[in-house]
């Protein structure tokens, strides 16, 4: 028999949030140690995973590791159906890693361990389970179960508007999430034999009428578009990150966002390709407008918390115009390196953030200045970070950029895309201010006095997401033949 | 002349006739040990539930007394909802009878258990007269419950409340079923929906204005008992002042009731003037304008509660109309899915209520701000109201999503089979987005549980009946989230035994 290994990446942490709610509540350093390693186990596998995926698989467009299709509810051709392929694999990877580093980056938390890093845990096993489910309601299932950890780890453990960031993001999605279900619902009664499997319904539902497509293609856009967020759509995104907990922030920024787009590129792009062409521009538009927009209300913002989740909507408006440009397999892979990327310097970027807040209780960027002098090895690990999410060459956020464009120039209309590189001069605009602000200039000495270096822990948590950062950027080959095979079927699909 | 008997069986009817005979036992025992029986009479109420339920099991299918009594598979599954329905609402009631209701306790449980041969009555009814009995037999010993408690005022003046909402609904329905009878000469259901059908055909499909006249009043005495609007008013004003696990048993068994009935009447007796091509006869829509307006209503008078039994009591106006969906939605899902709603909406709704129960014994209080800061001092507790709540408000894996799943599939699986049927559609569009308003008041009640930055002063301390209630509840919406494969076989079958 074949070993589950995509089952023991959604259900360690599951045990490990079983294990943790039956230690004593005041055994704080059993709980963290417990869901550090539980979590640990499950990055371990994720990366043996990608390991073995990119020697072995990766040549072929086929799901691995698949398990299933099990019966789970025969009566409704339920499934329980596993599988992963190039576009889910580093995700799960980059759900791996940051989870384990953001649970090692929450060690600080003191006030109701125990619930913490129990809904750390179930919030973990939702976001496995979205980007390994082949099966509709499964994904649902998973989809939703997320949103309840996530609603009490910011409702519980975040900033002054806790409550109100909490249930605006539980509200928000769960819209969203609605028409999702319409659509899966219209899925399974137009297949014959009803069917919820993804891979059939991927083959068949091009064979619905025009309407139907374009019907179901909006409803999974705004639940989709709701979680990257897309422009009109992203309003919950600013309050949830700056009220979450830096560990939340990361999770947030890092994979809730790219479940969106792995939706989109799962499910909408390929089942209903004729909705899609009919709609690319409108997509790349909107994507161009999240680019413009989301850089320039970074600009404008005066909390260093609040200007990384707006360079977010920025960031995210790039992978929108690539998918746009539906032609192209250059652009979609830069989109899934876009995907990746910023959840490796954004993630870092909001540990970074929480680690300064922590020491100085405010995130005001005119409150700081001459930070490099005083705190050299943090001001410097930050400043690679901006410049990587400005894409510096060398460095991954330069590639996906890069790629996006020369994929989307021929793909696209082009005033779109001309306008979307506008974007990446703004992006440096409001990271190098930032930077000029907080890390240059005069050190006031008498309020920043006591503040003391990042610490072991701190930079144990970011260094894998730099080394990552540059390894990308340096050689990018190694992500790009994991996804080739994967996403030229992909292209094949749309083009139907 | 000697009168013809139909051929009978007591065995069919045995677990009504136990439970029966149980209560008065029930209510002797109490009398006997001269009002001294303390906790015993309850749990010899809960022990005859349980007996009950092994007679049932064993009873199997059949009919018994002509066409009157018949034990099929609907009947079994919702006779299994009443049985737990009441088993919860005695579990969690000993706080009250321990404390304010000492020298009645026998004849408090007695009444539920009467209610509850109503009800298990009722869902073997297959003629009109037998199911008004069972009707009545169900609600008139809740009207005593509901002011049981004889010096407070609001529950005087629920009981006053109910009773009075109770008899008119009871003679619209009764005035309803006359009309019936007159169009079709019998009480009988099944025979009753041949000789429509005939007199349909024979007047060339012109039954006349009677027949509309039957369907609105039938439809406004059930509305009334399942608290539908406009005829819900009643409701959160009941509940607010029954004794708490009075109001969660109405919510669940008294409302399973109203649906067995509807069940009888419109999905069996009226079949064939559910669709819009017997204009202007048809039901269907009239049923689904209602749920729509259980749906709006409930969710958004739920929104603006600061009492928890009022704000537990619009959400089950609400549950009520997403019932309905499934009702409206006639296909081989759409009952399947009522059954599995009710079961699986017994567990969360009779758990949420004996955690109110706890805590109205604990703090006095049923303000939903009394709930501040629980989850410090009682994190079990407050957990199990959170996983209730959410199950409520159909968040998966728990079992409440999946009742909503299937209810939501039947609708559209309907809305897609005929192009007659595509304002189900719309039926299916306000119920999702009405789930939102629901999540944000049920998140309300665990947002003040949860969020609060102080402790709450109470830790509260459960009785070991009203702990059991709440485990058995909670395993219910797990188990029946994950695997409801279980329940979803039996269900899957029902509308089978209905169509024919």
């Amino acid at each position: 028999m074949q070993i589950p290994y995509l089952s023991s990446l959604v259900f360690v942490p599951l045990i490990g949030m079983a294990v943790v709610m039956f230690l004593p509540k005041q055994s704080k350093w059993a709980i963290r140690w417990v869901s550090l390693v539980l979590s640990g186990i499950a990055m371990v596998i994720s990366i043996w995973l990608t390991w073995d995926y990119y020697f072995n698989l990766a040549g072929s467009a086929a799901m691995a590791y698949v398990e299933g299709p099990f019966e789970w509810i025969p009566s409704l051709h339920i499934q329980y159906f596993l599988g992963a392929d190039g576009i889910s694999i580093p995700l799960l990877s980059l759900t791996g890693l940051l989870s384990f580093l953001s649970i090692l980056a929450s060690f600080n938390i003191e006030n109701r361990v125990k619930e913490y890093f129990a809904f750390f845990l179930l919030l973990e096993v939702g976001m496995m389970g979205v980007f390994v489910a082949l099966d509709f309601f499964l994904f649902y299932v998973f989809w939703e179960v997320m949103l309840v950890p996530m609603y009490f780890l910011i409702g519980i453990w975040g900033g002054p508007r806790k409550e109100y960031a909490a249930i605006k993001f539980f509200l928000y999605t769960l819209f969203g999430s609605i028409f999702m279900l319409v659509a899966i619902l219209i899925l399974y009664f137009t297949s014959e034999p009803h069917t919820l499997n993804m891979l059939t319904l991927i083959q068949t539902s091009p064979g619905l009428g025009h309407t139907l497509q374009m019907v179901c293609f909006i409803f999974f856009f705004i639940a989709f578009a709701i979680k990257v967020p897309v422009w009109p759509f992203h309003t919950w995104l600013p309050d949830a990150h700056v009220e979450a907990p830096t560990a939340v922030s990361v999770i947030l920024a890092g994979v809730l966002l790219k479940m969106g787009t792995y939706g989109m590129l799962r499910i909408s792009w390929p089942m209903f390709p004729d909705a899609l062409r009919t709609l690319s521009f409108w997509i790349a538009v909107l994507g161009v407008i999240a680019i413009i927009y989301g850089a320039l209300v970074s600009m404008a913002q005066k909390d260093l918390k609040k200007l990384v989740a707006y360079s977010s909507v920025s960031h995210m408006g790039f992978c929108m115009l690539a998918l746009a440009a539906i032609s192209s397999v250059q652009a979609i892979a830069g989109c899934m390196f876009q995907m990746v990327s910023h959840g490796l310097i954004t993630g870092a970027l909001f540990l970074l953030v929480g680690v300064l807040y922590d020491r100085a209780h405010t995130r005001e960027i005119a409150a700081f200045g001459g930070l490099g002098a005083k705190l050299p090895v943090y001001s410097g690990i930050m400043v690679f970070f901006s410049m990587a999410s400005l894409g510096l060459p060398g460095m991954s956020g330069f590639i996906s950029e890069f790629m996006i464009f020369v994929g989307a120039f021929g793909a696209v209309n082009k005033v779109l895309v001309g306008l979307g590189v506008l974007g990446v001069v703004l992006g440096a605009a409001y990271m190098l201010r930032m930077v000029q602000r907080v890390f240059l200039g005069n050190f006031d000495e008498s309020r920043w006095g006591g503040l003391f270096e990042i610490n072991f822990r701190e930079i144990v948590s970011v260094a894998p997401l730099m080394v990552l950062t540059l390894w990308i950027g340096v050689y990018p080959k190694w992500l790009s033949s994991m996804m080739s095979a994967t996403l030229e079927n992909l292209v094949t699909l749309m083009a139907r | 002349m000697e009168a013809q008997l139909p051929p009978y069986s007591i065995k069919m009817m045995l677990p009504e006739l136990f439970l029966f005979v149980w209560a008065l036992v029930v209510i002797t025992f109490d009398l006997l040990t001269r009002r001294k029986s303390g906790s015993a009479v309850g749990y010899l109420a809960m022990l005859g539930l349980v007996i009950c339920g092994g007679i049932l099991s064993i009873t199997g299918y059949g009919r018994g007394f002509g066409m009157m009594f018949i034990n099929d598979p609907v009947a079994v599954f919702f006779k299994v909802i009443f049985l737990g329905a009441a088993f919860m609402a005695i579990g969690s009631s000993f706080g009250i009878t321990n404390r304010k209701i000492v020298n009645h306790r026998g004849e408090y449980f007695g009444l539920i258990l009467l209610s509850t041969v109503g009800m298990m009555f009722l869902a073997s009814s297959q003629e009109l007269l037998s199911l008004y009995i069972g009707l009545e037999l169900t609600t008139i010993p809740l009207f005593v419950l509901a002011g049981f408690f004889k010096d407070d005022r609001k529950s005087v003046e629920s009981g006053i409340k109910y009773m009075i909402m109770g008899a008119l609904s009871s003679a619209l329905l009764l005035y309803g079923i006359s009309f019936l009878y007159g169009l079709s000469g019998t009480t009988d259901i099944v025979q009753m929906k041949i000789n429509l059908a005939v007199t349909q055909l024979a007047n060339e499909g012109d039954i006349g204005v009677i027949l509309i006249l039957a369907t609105v009043t039938i439809l406004a005495g059930i509305g009334f008992k399942l608290a539908l609007p406009p005829f819900h008013q009643w409701a959160p004003d009941v509940y607010e002042g029954s004794p708490t696990p009075i109001a969660a048993f109405l919510s669940v068994g008294s409302k399973a009731a109203g649906i067995v009935a509807f069940v009888k009447i419109m999905m069996l007796g009226l079949e064939a003037f559910y669709d819009p091509v017997m204009k202007p006869n048809d039901w269907g829509i009239l049923v689904g304008v209602l749920a729509i307006a259980a749906m709006v209503w409930g969710n958004v008078a739920a929104v603006r509660q600061s009492n928890i039994k009022r704000m537990l009591a619009f959400s089950s106006i609400a549950q009520a109309g997403y019932i309905m969906i499934g009702m409206v939605a006639m296909n081989q899902y759409g009952l399947a899915a009522v059954g599995f709603y009710t079961f699986v909406y017994m567990f969360a709704n009779m758990g949420a209520f004996a955690i109110v129960t706890v805590v109205e014994d604990q703090t006095g209080s049923c303000k939903i701000s009394s709930y501040a800061g629980l989850s410090r001092t009682s994190p079990f507790l407050s957990a199990a109201l959170a996983v209730f709540l959410l199950s409520l408000a159909g968040i998966p894996p728990l079992a409440g999503f999946f009742a909503k799943y299937y209810v939501f599939a039947a609708a559209i699986a309907m809305a897609g089979s005929s192009n007659g049927h595509t304002w189900l559609y719309w039926l299916v569009g306000v119920g999702l987005l009405t789930t939102v308003f629901a999540l944000y008041y049920y998140a309300n009640v665990i947002k003040t549980a949860y969020f609060a930055r102080e402790a709450s002063p109470y830790r509260l301390r459960p009785l070991r009946p009203a702990l059991l209630v709440i485990a058995i509840g909670l395993l219910g919406v797990l188990i029946f989230g994950v695997v409801p494969e279980t329940i979803v076989d039996f269900a899957r079958d029902l509308p089978y035994y209905i169509a024919h």
